[in-house]
């Protein structure tokens, strides 16, 4: 069997619990993005333009949405006989069985799955961002530095530093001391939770963590800091294009809205495109009292009311006379005639009844959340900032 | 009953030239992103065919093209699936004219086949029709052939056939444009080893006109029965009609038969959703993904990839896929074929009974 030179593993199992109504029912990485995307079509669609076709995605947290929309890897042209995407849960074997305990912990269950390609180096990902990446340019220099690990980094403010795992290099990029969240950071080159490495080194350092019942079995707190001082040769990889974590409202948000005015990226840029999973929807269609400004409308839309600054995956449907204003509304959603709908976030297939109110103008650090499947009767109201995972009563 | 597919997609090229200059009027662009064979296609894949064979002649490497494996219509299958027939080369060096000699040209197909039905349809035709009640009547009525016609339509051109009816059977086909109310749409069910009868049978005798020779004079002999579709179905017979089907889709009745009530697919872009700009106006449009709005549209039909610049007015338009318009552009009932370019400040305008029709290519 010839062996694949980097297998990648895409840790997807995670809750995404600062996303509150909208992780109830899916895995962040599920999480729609940009209207028609979602979450982990970037890590998956990086993957194979940087020429990796063998992906583990470890998932554990609701499941269903992601493993549905992962399927047999079609999309990403990862439906492969020999690699392509594979899904990972965890699984219980003849003597225990457990779930994923941290990010080490997921990937050292696997390992017989890596093993099965004998790969050369082991590219770790996670499915909270939105960026567009050659991988294979890292694992050229991960190759040409000889290091055991490779950690992906970017520079951010000083001042949001501490957010972040903080990478203290040399001049030549070689890590000296790596420090996770820390009150007074020395640098601002923050770790984006993308490693690359050798593969032997991957299972001795896995295994010994795994051996170890105080870890916690996290790469950044455990892993990485033991591989450090037992003196292994780590370098960081610094990435300059945009990168966004996308793990709380905000975020998601700011994010969204960093698409729609042409900060973040092109994304129908040709030459590293980022594909999904296409919807069967018609084009959409504006009807004769129907406004949009400003605004990216998918497939399936049918628009009869004013969107303005907005970004609407498939199927949506807005009324006569409904506003929709900085808002991101997800697949399926229907917003009733005379709706107001400003600074929130709408999931699929929610129903906003005629006349309701959600949101509220100029309140981007208030953003309003309706949950997927939710209904909200006609008249009601959602105040701005509010987070809403069941049924909205009508007015009064 | 099980039943196979088989599809005619040069059958009428002639009526639409300016779109089928390189390309068979299967592959014509409809509705934003959508291929005439889409429709042909979907209608039989929702009604649980699984096998499909496509009968080609000429100019199909664009159809090819969309076909591809046919996995975005469920058919990349080991079992069944998409089949594209090529033409073979007749005794005189010549290609097929006649649907019979089209149907000679697979009837290996058709005899390696296992299903007890055929399902014969042509591709210039835009409908959603379900042939599942069609099949179980056929069998009820214990039917040789069901050919499915709809209520006469006042605004085609008179050119097809016309079946008089009784009691479900068809009692007479007639090319007489004044000759009835019920217009056959070429759509029909038919036993696949009777059909393997019936070529050979004409075969021997020389015959090539399925109608005319086949059909028409064995209607008392044969068990001919007609099944009336109801909804909308519209031949493309001509650039005109092919233009007001196309300003149809945006009523929301016709576009819920046509494009929602069952699912139509087609061949899967990656594009990215449409953008709007600042100054974007629309009104009554129907818009693909991939486009980018800057200018105003107004009652037209936008495909994939098309670009409107700023100060750019379009109305009663249908601009197919990657057509590019500067700004400050004015067009008025225009059909653009694929990647056109349009400079900046050209003024267009054909008329509502006359649309004005520009070639792939071309930039103005």
């Amino acid at each position: 069997m010839n062996k694949k030179e980097c297998v990648a593993m895409l840790l997807a199992g995670g809750q995404g619990s600062r996303l509150y109504a909208l992780t109830n029912k899916i895995a962040k990485p599920a999480v729609t993005y940009g209207g028609k995307y979602r979450i982990i079509d970037f890590p998956l669609s990086n993957c194979v333009n940087s020429g990796i076709d063998t992906v583990g995605v470890m998932t554990q947290y609701q499941p269903l949405v992601l493993n549905d929309y992962i399927g047999n890897g079609e999309p990403w042209d990862l439906d492969r006989s020999y690699g392509g995407v594979h899904v990972l849960s965890p699984y219980q074997a003849k003597n225990s069985s457990e779930w994923y305990k941290g990010t080490a912990n997921a990937i050292y269950q696997n390992i017989p799955f890596i093993k099965r390609y004998d790969p050369e180096f082991v590219l770790i990902l996670s499915g909270d961002h939105i960026y567009k990446m050659d991988y294979s340019k890292m694992i050229e220099r991960h190759k040409a530095t000889g290091a055991a690990c490779t950690i992906a980094a970017i520079r951010v403010p000083l001042s949001e530093a501490s957010r972040f795992g903080i990478l203290n290099v040399k001049d030549d990029g070689e890590i000296y001391e790596f420090e996770e969240k820390p009150q007074k950071p020395k640098s601002d080159l923050a770790s984006m939770g993308i490693y690359v490495f050798t593969a032997d080194k991957l299972y001795k350092y896995l295994e010994e963590d795994e051996a170890n019942a105080l870890s916690s079995n996290d790469f950044g707190k455990d892993v990485l800091p033991k591989m450090l001082l037992s003196g292994e040769k780590m370098y960081s990889y610094t990435f300059d294009g945009y990168w966004k974590d996308v793990g709380t409202i905000n975020s998601l948000f700011s994010s969204n809205m960093d698409l729609l005015e042409g900060r973040a990226f092109e994304s129908d840029d040709g030459g590293w495109r980022i594909r999904s999973r296409n919807p069967i929807a018609p084009p959409h269609f504006i009807g004769k009292e129907g406004k949009v400004r400003h605004s990216i409308v998918s497939s399936g839309c049918e628009i009869e009311g004013e969107v303005t600054n907005s970004i609407l995956s498939h199927d949506v449907i807005v009324g006569k006379g409904a506003k929709v204003r900085n808002s991101i509304v997800f697949a399926g959603a229907r917003i009733g005639e005379n709706a107001v709908v400003d600074y929130s976030i709408i999931d699929e297939n929610v129903g906003v009844g005629k006349g309701a109110k959600i949101g509220k103008e100029n309140s981007e650090d208030k953003i309003a959340v309706l949950g997927r499947d939710i209904n909200v009767e006609d008249g009601a109201v959602v105040l701005a900032g509010e987070m809403v995972d069941g049924d909205v009563g009508g007015g009064l | 009953m099980s039943a196979l597919g088989l599809i005619f997609s040069n059958i009428h090229d002639s009526n639409m030239p300016e779109l089928t200059a390189k390309r068979t009027v299967a592959s014509i662009p409809f509705g934003g992103r959508y291929r005439l064979i889409d429709f042909a296609l979907s209608n039989m894949v929702n009604s649980g065919i699984t096998k499909v064979g496509v009968i080609t002649k000429s100019n199909y490497r664009s159809l090819m093209d969309h076909l591809g494996s046919g996995k975005d219509w469920d058919l990349a299958r080991h079992h069944g699936g998409l089949f594209i027939l090529p033409p073979f080369e007749g005794q005189n060096g010549s290609l097929y004219t006649t649907r019979l000699e089209a149907l000679k040209n697979v009837s290996g197909f058709l005899s390696k086949s296992e299903e007890d039905l055929v399902v014969m349809s042509d591709s210039d035709m835009v409908c959603n029709i379900d042939f599942k009640p069609i099949i179980k009547e056929h069998a009820k009525r214990n039917a040789d052939i069901t050919l499915i016609y709809v209520g006469r339509n006042k605004n085609s051109i008179a050119k097809g056939a016309y079946l008089s009816i009784d009691d479900g059977r068809v009692t007479g086909i007639s090319f007489d444009d004044n000759a009835g109310e019920n217009e056959y749409t070429n759509i029909c069910v038919i036993g696949r080893a009777f059909l393997l009868n019936l070529i050979a049978e004409a075969v021997a005798r020389g015959s090539n006109h399925f109608i005319k020779d086949v059909l028409q004079p064995r209607l008392k002999d044969l068990r001919i029965m007609g099944y009336k579709h109801d909804g909308y179905y519209e031949e493309m017979n001509s650039l005109q009609k092919y233009y007001d089907e196309s300003m149809k889709l945006l009523d929301a009745d016709i576009r819920n038969q046509v494009l929602k009530k069952a699912s139509v697919y087609t061949k899967v872009k990656d594009s990215s959703p449409t953008r709007y700009g600042d100054e974007a106006v629309v009104g009554n449009s129907l818009i693909a993904d991939g486009c980018v709005v800057e200018g105003e549209v107004y009652d037209s039909v936008i495909f994939r990839g098309v670009k409107i610049g700023k100060g750019t007015v379009v109305r009663n338009c249908i601009l197919m896929q990657n057509t590019i318009t500067g700004e400050k552009v004015n067009m008025n009932c225009i059909i653009t074929d694929k990647n056109v370019v349009v400079k900046d400040g050209r003024n267009l305008s054909g008329c509502e009974n006359h649309p004005f029709f520009i070639a792939k290519g071309t930039v103005i």
